[in-house]
């Protein structure tokens, strides 16, 4: 069993509202994966329960092989970037990358350095006085560098231009091949990490949605369009997770492979089909999910 | 710079297809060694994951095949198999989808033809 992570039933209930509400889902050595939701999802509760910085409310939560909380032995393998991260408030950047060997055994400080001169950071710069976007990568540098088994970005890119986001998954994707451990990437920017992924967890409404190979879930959604009422007809007891009528006409999207009778029908009742992006498909099944599923009834 | 994958579609396969196409246009000539997993996963900015997927695909189909310890190469004679292969999909890829657009726009078979003899013309 090569399980970085594994998780069941977690759960974190903060009153009556349920952030996180019974997710299972394991972690693989050696993947890099997407936790992926709308922002309040759940994703960042998730992360902390992981690197325990939160107690849950329940479920069972092993991170390699150990229940996390106050245990360093697994904590020494975690680099969790967040997305606010906190510095001492006298901190330059150098300062940053000098005390982080203390907290990483893997940290590689000669590829910290380069990636400080590839982000063109000033390192004598207090880390107060930098803008968004220099403490994203203060944040991206760090988190590469720990080369720690389990590394968590979350939201790793605000402020971010896309020469320099396109520079993160340009390092991320040659330090990984070099030197391969498990990655998480939580974001709502979907499209731009989707085809790093190896794997996409789906949070929407604190529950697990989706927890799939990316490239399966490529290609499993399809578009449909033509007259409203063969539309409907073609949908009956399909899983339907968006609809937009226009006119007498209908589009909808509809989750799971068709079958080669599905398309003769589709081509019978005049219907268009056409494939779905991986990011279209997470937006339908987040934002339209309510409405989705009421239309469906 | 590289056309940008589709997101629609297993990448794997497209891999595989942009490999083939190489292969095709001489890009790769037949017992050239094609670029390591990495480096095609640095290039495309793809996991390198399914990148070893779309090469294992065609590992599978005798297209490509392993050198121990050096790297991935173009098999013999692979060049035809592809090309034989693509001309089957044609009929189904380009005529098909050209005939039901031409029957929307009322455009007859014989119109249809002349068309195609005077793009060969064209071209």
């Amino acid at each position: 069993m090569s399980g970085i992570v594994e998780v069941k039933g977690l759960s974190k209930h903060y009153g009556k509202v349920k952030a996180v509400d019974n997710v299972s889902f394991k972690l693989e050595e050696g993947k890099i994966y997407g936790l992926l939701g709308r922002n309040g999802a759940g994703k960042t509760t998730i992360m902390h329960m992981l690197t325990a910085q939160l107690f849950k409310t329940a479920g069972e939560l092993k991170v390699f092989g150990e229940e996390p909380y106050e245990n360093d032995r697994v904590l020494s393998r975690i680099c969790f970037i967040k997305e606010s991260q906190k510095y001492p408030q006298t901190f330059r950047i150098a300062d940053v990358l000098n005390v982080s060997p203390q907290f990483f055994p893997n940290w590689d400080a000669e590829f910290a350095r380069e990636l400080a001169k590839d982000f063109q950071l000033p390192l004598k710069r207090k880390i107060m006085k930098l803008s968004r976007g220099m403490l994203s990568a203060v944040g991206i540098i760090v988190g590469l560098a720990s080369r720690a088994p389990l590394t968590i970005f979350d939201e790793p890119y605000l402020g971010l231009d896309a020469v320099a986001r396109k520079l993160f998954y340009d390092r991320l994707l040659n330090d990984y091949a070099e030197y391969p451990r498990t990655i998480v990437l939580s974001t709502h920017l979907i499209d731009e990490v989707s085809q790093l992924l190896e794997h996409v967890i789906l949070i929407d409404g604190g529950r697990l949605i989706l927890d799939e190979d990316a490239e399966a879930l490529r290609g499993r959604a399809s578009n449909v369009v033509g007259a409203a009422s063969k539309v409907e007809f073609f949908l009956a007891g399909k899983q339907v997770i968006h609809r937009e009528p226009f006119g007498g006409m209908a589009s909808a999207t509809i989750m799971g492979a068709l079958t080669a009778r599905d398309r003769e029908q589709a081509a019978e009742l005049g219907l268009e089909i056409a494939p779905v992006s991986l990011q279209q498909m997470i937006v339908h099944l987040t934002g339209g999910n309510r409405s989705g599923k009421e239309a469906a009834k | 710079m590289t056309l940008p994958m589709d997101d629609s579609r297993p990448i794997f396969l497209q891999i595989a297809e942009r490999i083939e196409n190489d292969i095709l246009e001489g890009g790769l000539p037949e017992e050239s060694q094609v670029p390591s997993t990495n480096q095609f996963a640095a290039f495309y900015q793809i996991n390198p994951a399914t990148v070893m997927k779309g090469v294992n695909l065609l590992v599978d189909q005798g297209i490509l095949y392993k050198k121990r310890g050096i790297g991935m190469f173009v098999a013999t004679g692979v060049r035809e198999r592809i090309a034989e292969k693509r001309r089957e999909q044609f009929y189904d890829q380009y005529v098909v989808s050209m005939m039901k657009e031409a029957e929307k726009l009322g455009i007859t078979a014989e119109q249809l033809t002349e068309m195609i003899r005077r793009g060969a013309k064209e071209q």
